[in-house]
């Protein structure tokens, strides 16, 4: 059986669906093996090149369009030919993180609680609970007043906003009670200067929530709730209790790399662009996608289709010069006396010979009649 | 016989070159700025020197002895007054400064850092990428380096050096001279140099100070003559010779002992000339101009970018035997097959080889010369010779041809070409046709294969090539015709197929139409078939079905689905039920190309399709097909219920705002009164846009032309007869309603605050009926957006591709099956996990159930 498991599976799996007999079913074996053997891909094609153009053609149609709503205008997402070059240049982060957290069952059985989850996951930060911070210019402090009526809303205690901030501002003094809350620098003659960056500091001092999460929405389909967030935070998400920890969706590709390795990573972007191509209604094989961030990924790390990614890294000085910035590229081969055996594609079109591919790729060992008379 | 070499370049080494090979490589030492006397003869030790190679016909190279083609120039050199920094070294020889010893020259390292540094090194190269991690390790090893403030070796101690870019190096603020750091530099032993990251063989530090100046022959930097019979020197020569001028200056300043401040001026001032003969884009540095105040490009700007010499002249290139022209459509031509105009082909040529079998033939070619058609322009002596055959040559040659001459004649139908249309974003858009010589002076393209090239006919150009070797002619058959090219590798569907009125004329035929016996076979034998007994088959009156299943092979079998889901069935080569349309015919969807292609292969599919095609117009020829603006006339009923659709959507909008002023409003989670308000009316609009598309749906009516297109799928669809009729809908630029301009209304005509359908880009009228000023200006902003998106959309996706290409070029699929780069990295152990070549798949697919439905079938 050299038929690869998808067809094999398949042709066991319909021929238990449409009762076939035995014979029925080998026969139908036969012709789809031979239909396999006469699809394989021919050695020498230069795959490379038919998945650039399979990319590069139909991004022409691609939309700038940048921005799809979600329902609420926060919650965007950048789709179309941005989010494709985005995810090609293996940018560090997307422009616009987001994430699906599927809620358990047990959960999500009545609205109010779900809404409560939500707010537990969006980040909420000092400067979200607090009336007044305020710089107390005569004493060198920093009195920061709660919203009682916030903190209750959010089912937040005082004394976990004030815990918080004891543990995020190591250097400082912090006492207060319940309703306000000063802070004060252990050192003291700082400049006023300091002082308000300090302030600044405080508010964004993280309480509750998924860092970096900055909007929320509960969304209900037949399978429950599932809350999309704006922004992303993985490692923190996969923590939630209340979240189904198979489902959760991020695209933000490094995440997925750092946690779950370049396989997974490998995966996210497979999915990440497969869901541009298909929003704008684009069809390409998968083999295409895969070829290319198999390219992207085979070193372990990913590596964007950038000058500094892929073709940066290149073997050959031609091809990397040919590409951009080719003085760079010459001066420092030149340095090292680096050496270009030329087997790929464009040095060999500059210097006007065969290229390695296709048909320029086998050669033709032949006697000649004068050959054989030498013999 | 011709006899060839068969070499092949291996592998190419860069390197700098050293004073030395500059020496040695030159053929004339330039000593003079001038470029020619007063006869108009170039000086000798001048910049045009004839020793340099020529660039005047009629004129011999001094050192090779060749004339204007043989001699490719040679280098001279110049000899520099005071040494000069390389700018394009500058961070290299900084860095030289830095870390080597200004006494000794030695590293400023003792040997143990030294060895702990190695160890780090080799660490560092098994964990990453060679040849990165040597260049960090460098920048690490000199950020050490530059605080070491006492050399290990020599003890003597060292300063802060710091650069004033370019081509300034200052220690302790005090300026070091190139001299100094030229001799500093030869100081440096080779291993030191190496363990900064150099190679000592190609690149020694003081090599990077020159004192010895390459001067490019003059063949790359040719003079023009003007219309005037003046000459106009290249900017290269511009450039040289303000160097050999100060050069020579700074020389005899020195010699007459002119005072330091001078000497120093005319220093700086050859350092400027060079470093902008290297680079006139240097950022602090004034670039150099012509007397126009047009700044000059030199060797780097020759290099770079778009129009350098990289991408312009050496990633692609020139060539001959093409020809471009307009393209008009011609279905009457196969779709292999371009409609060459006689012009074209007496002009281009396709060479043939004398043997004792074609002399005869081809000696009529010659016979005709190049000025009657079919003849020829070349002939081509075994040794290479090439002559040119006119009316004194003609009979000479006609003697002399025997086997083993090349013939070059003209172009003849069947031979083979290569067609290609810009921008060739994929494969497709370069295909080989058969030749077919006709009158006229377009090229002739059957619509069909429009689609490949995204061709039209209102304007286009394309380029014709003839392939000049039996190899890549055999190449171009086998690999690029246009049958072979049927399906896409992208997504394994057809990009051949029938488009606009050959889908309607075949979904009216097998629809509508009945012929009489007579019709039928003369509808038959206007498309190109012949069939005799298959005429015998049919009856009195013929059915549309049947006329279009003749052109089917006999045994074929093909269930699908045409464009409203209702089931195609052929039985035996018999439409029986079904109509034909897009789904099954057209290009990207054509299920029923697709099935032809894998029963009955490339060749066979690319003539029925030729035939389905011409079917297609020669039926709607006899049916009589045409559209007007009163296929957009909607009855009274339907009138009715559009303008009732709007009528409540915008008295439910106003109800809306209605609640949203008063508050009553409930918010949706999460959102503001605003964002709800919006939303909702949005939905509300939509609805009634959907619903008018639904209400105009409802009319089929068989004798509206621009229905039955939309239904076939040929052209347009229901929901732009609505807007023309009936409704042209919301305008909406990035999903919004046009929103609130500066003073908190969209026009001056309106409310401040207005929220109403109107004001926010609201177009209640269809095409056909006009639109109110406001509506027109809705309307225009997002067609402005659009456009907008277009201009900026192109060239980002253009670079995309660009970085793609350049990033996967040298991907394949070698002999083992594995996917591997250009230093055979194994990318995938098997293409797509399974092997298969997607353009020989149907859509990426093998289809099992088929194939059983097949078996069982039988």
């Amino acid at each position: 059986m050299t038929l690869p498991k998808h067809l094999h599976d398949k042709v066991e799996k319909y021929s238990k669906k449409y009762k076939i007999t035995d014979k029925e079913k080998a026969e139908t074996a036969r012709r789809v093996e031979e239909k396999y053997e006469k699809a394989k891909i021919s050695p020498g094609e230069a795959i490379g090149i038919i998945t650039a153009e399979s990319f590069g053609e139909p991004s022409t149609q691609l939309t700038l369009d940048v921005f799809h709503f979600a329902g609420v205008s926060e919650m965007q997402v950048t789709v179309g030919l941005p989010r494709l070059i985005e995810i090609f240049d293996a940018r560090k982060r997307p422009s616009t993180p987001r994430m699906e957290l599927k809620l358990k069952a047990k959960y999500s059985k009545t609205t109010d609680m779900v809404r409560e989850i939500a707010m537990k996951i969006k980040e909420t930060k000092l400067g979200d609970v607090a009336q007044e911070i305020t710089i107390n210019v005569a004493k060198a402090n920093i009195e920061i007043v709660l919203d009682k009526k916030k903190l209750r809303e959010l089912d937040i205690k005082p004394k976990a906003v004030f815990d918080k901030i004891v543990t995020e501002m190591k250097s400082l003094e912090v006492k207060g009670g319940d309703e306000s809350i000063i802070i004060k620098p252990k050192e003291k003659d700082l400049l006023l200067s300091e002082i308000y960056k300090l302030k600044e500091k405080a508010k964004q001092i993280h309480v509750r929530g998924l860092e970096g999460v900055t909007h929320v929405l509960p969304v209900k389909d037949e399978n429950g709730y599932t809350i999309l967030c704006a922004g992303s935070n993985l490692e923190q998400a996969l923590e939630l209790e209340e979240v189904e920890k198979e489902t959760i969706m991020t695209n933000d590709i490094f995440e997925v790399s750092k946690i779950f390795g370049i396989e997974g990573a490998r995966e996210a972007i497979i999915r990440e662009a497969t869901k541009v191509l298909k929003d704008q209604g684009i069809s390409i094989d998968v083999r295409h996608i895969m070829l290319l961030v198999d390219v992207m990924t085979m070193t372990g790390n990913i590596k964007g289709i950038t000058r500094t990614g892929i073709t940066g890294e290149k073997e050959s000085v031609i091809a990397r010069a040919t590409f951009e910035t080719p003085i760079k590229h010459l001066i420092n081969a030149s340095l090292i006396g680096e050496r270009d055996d030329l087997n790929s594609v464009v040095e060999n079109v500059i210097l006007n010979q065969p290229v390695p591919l296709g048909t320029g790729l086998p050669g033709l060992i032949a006697k000649t009649a004068d050959m054989e008379k030498d013999e | 016989m011709e006899s060839y070499v068969y070499k092949k370049i291996n592998s190419m080494i860069f390197g700098m070159l050293s004073p030395d090979i500059v020496r040695k490589m030159a053929c004339a030492k330039i000593v003079t700025p001038e470029l020619f006397d007063k006869e108009g003869y170039p000086v000798d030790g001048g910049l045009m020197d004839v020793r340099l190679g020529v660039i005047d016909p009629g004129l011999r190279c001094k050192t090779c002895g060749g004339n204007l083609r043989d001699c490719m120039g040679h280098f001279g050199f110049l000899e520099l007054a005071r040494p000069i920094i390389h700018v394009k070294y500058a961070d290299v020889i900084l860095n030289f400064l830095r870390c080597t010893c200004r006494e000794c020259g030695k590293l400023l390292t003792d040997k143990k850092m030294r060895i702990q540094i190695e160890d780090d090194e080799e660490q560092e190269v098994t964990e990453d990428d060679a040849d990165v991690s040597t260049k960090k390790q460098v920048k690490g090893i000199s950020t050490t380096l530059r605080n070491v403030k006492k050399c290990p070796h020599c003890q003597a101690k060292q300063h802060t050096i710091k650069v004033e870019k370019p081509t300034t190096y200052l220690e302790d603020d005090k300026r070091i001279n190139p001299i100094d750091i030229r001799t500093r530099m030869e100081k440096v032993s080779d291993s030191d140099v190496a363990f900064l990251g150099l190679d000592p063989k190609f690149a020694r530090p003081e090599w990077m100070i020159l004192n010895v100046l390459p001067v490019p022959p003059v063949t790359i930097r040719p003079s023009i003559t003007l219309e005037t019979g003046e000459r106009s020197e290249d900017d290269l020569t511009h450039k040289l010779g303000d160097i050999v001028r100060i050069n020579q200056r700074l020389f005899e300043n020195i010699n007459a002992g002119a005072p330091e401040i001078i000497v120093e001026d005319l220093w700086d001032l050859l350092q400027y000339h060079v470093t902008t003969y290297f680079d006139n884009e240097i950022s602090q540095v004034p670039p150099a101009r012509h007397r126009s105040g047009q700044a000059l490009r030199t060797l780097s700007e020759r290099i770079k970018s778009k129009e350098g010499r990289f991408r312009h002249n050496l990633a692609g290139k020139r060539v001959n035997y093409a020809a471009r022209t307009v393209i008009t459509p011609d279905s009457k031509i196969e779709l292999n097959e371009v409609g060459v105009p006689m012009e074209v082909a007496m002009e281009l040529t396709t060479p043939e080889r004398v043997t004792e079998w074609n002399m005869k033939r081809l000696k009529k070619f010659v016979e005709a010369g190049p000025k009657k058609y079919p003849g020829s322009n070349y002939v081509v002596r075994p040794d290479g010779r090439k002559k040119k055959i006119t009316d004194e040559t003609q009979e000479q040659l006609l003697e002399e041809l025997q086997p083993g001459y090349l013939v070059e004649r003209h172009l003849m139908d069947g031979d083979i070409s290569i067609f290609n249309r810009q921008p060739s974003l994929h494969r497709m858009s370069i295909m080989a046709h058969r030749v077919k010589v006709l009158p006229g002076k377009s090229f002739r393209l059957n619509p069909a294969v429009c689609f490949p090239y995204n061709a039209d006919f209102d304007g286009d150009e394309m380029n014709l090539h003839i392939p000049q070797t039996e190899e890549a002619k055999a190449e171009a058959e086998t690999l690029m015709e246009v049958q072979t090219q049927i399906i896409t590798p992208k997504n394994g569907t057809n990009v051949i197929g029938c488009s606009e009125d050959a889908i309607t004329g075949n979904y009216v035929l097998t629809k509508f139409m009945k012929l009489s016996k007579e019709d039928a076979v003369q509808l038959l034998h206007s498309i190109g078939f012949y069939d005799t007994e298959r005429f015998l088959t049919f009856k009195k009156t013929v059915d549309g079905k049947d006329i279009f299943s003749a052109l089917l092979p006999e045994d074929l079998d093909f269930i699908g689905k045409s464009k409203s889901k209702q089931p195609v069935v052929i039985k035996e080569g018999m439409l029986i039920e079904g109509v034909i349309d897009q789904a099954t015919i057209g290009q990207e969807k054509g299920e029923l190309i697709r099935a032809l292609v894998n029963n009955y292969g490339h060749t066979r599919t690319l003539q029925i399709l030729g035939k389905i095609f011409r079917l297609g117009i020669a039926s709607l020829g006899i049916y009589g097909f045409t559209t007007a603006i009163s296929d957009t006339d909607l009855p009274k009923d339907v009138q009715e219920k559009c303008r009732e659709a709007i009528y409540n959507a915008e008295k439910r909008v106003a109800q809306l705002i209605g609640q949203y002023e008063s508050k009553e409003l409930e918010p949706l989670p999460g959102q503001t009164l605003e964002a709800t308000l919006e939303v909702k009316i949005l939905e509300v609009l939509n609805k009634a846009r959907q619903r008018i598309g639904e209400v105009v749906g409802e009319i089929s009516d068989a004798n509206n032309s621009t229905i039955t297109m939309a239904l076939a799928g040929a052209k347009g669809n229901l929901l732009n007869l609505a807007m023309i009729a009936a409704c042209v809908g919301q305008q909406s630029l990035s999903g919004k309603r046009i929103d609130l301009g500066y003073r908190n209304r969209t026009l001056s005509m309106f409310n401040r605050g207005d929220l109403s359908p109107k004001a926010r880009g609201f177009v209640r009228r269809g095409y056909k009926d006009g639109l109110t000023p406001e509506e027109f200006f809705m309307h225009s902003m997002t067609g402005r957006d659009s456009f907008m998106d277009l201009a900026l959309r192109t060239p980002r996706s253009g670079y995309l591709y660009r970085r793609l290409e350049s990033a996967l070029q040298d991907i394949k699929v070698e002999y083992d099956n594995t996917v591997r780069d250009a230093n055979h990295n194994i990318v995938q152990f098997k293409y797509g996990d399974d092997g298969l070549d997607v353009s020989k798949t149907d859509a990426g697919k093998i289809k099992v159930v088929k194939t059983m439905r097949e078996v069982v079938g039988e």
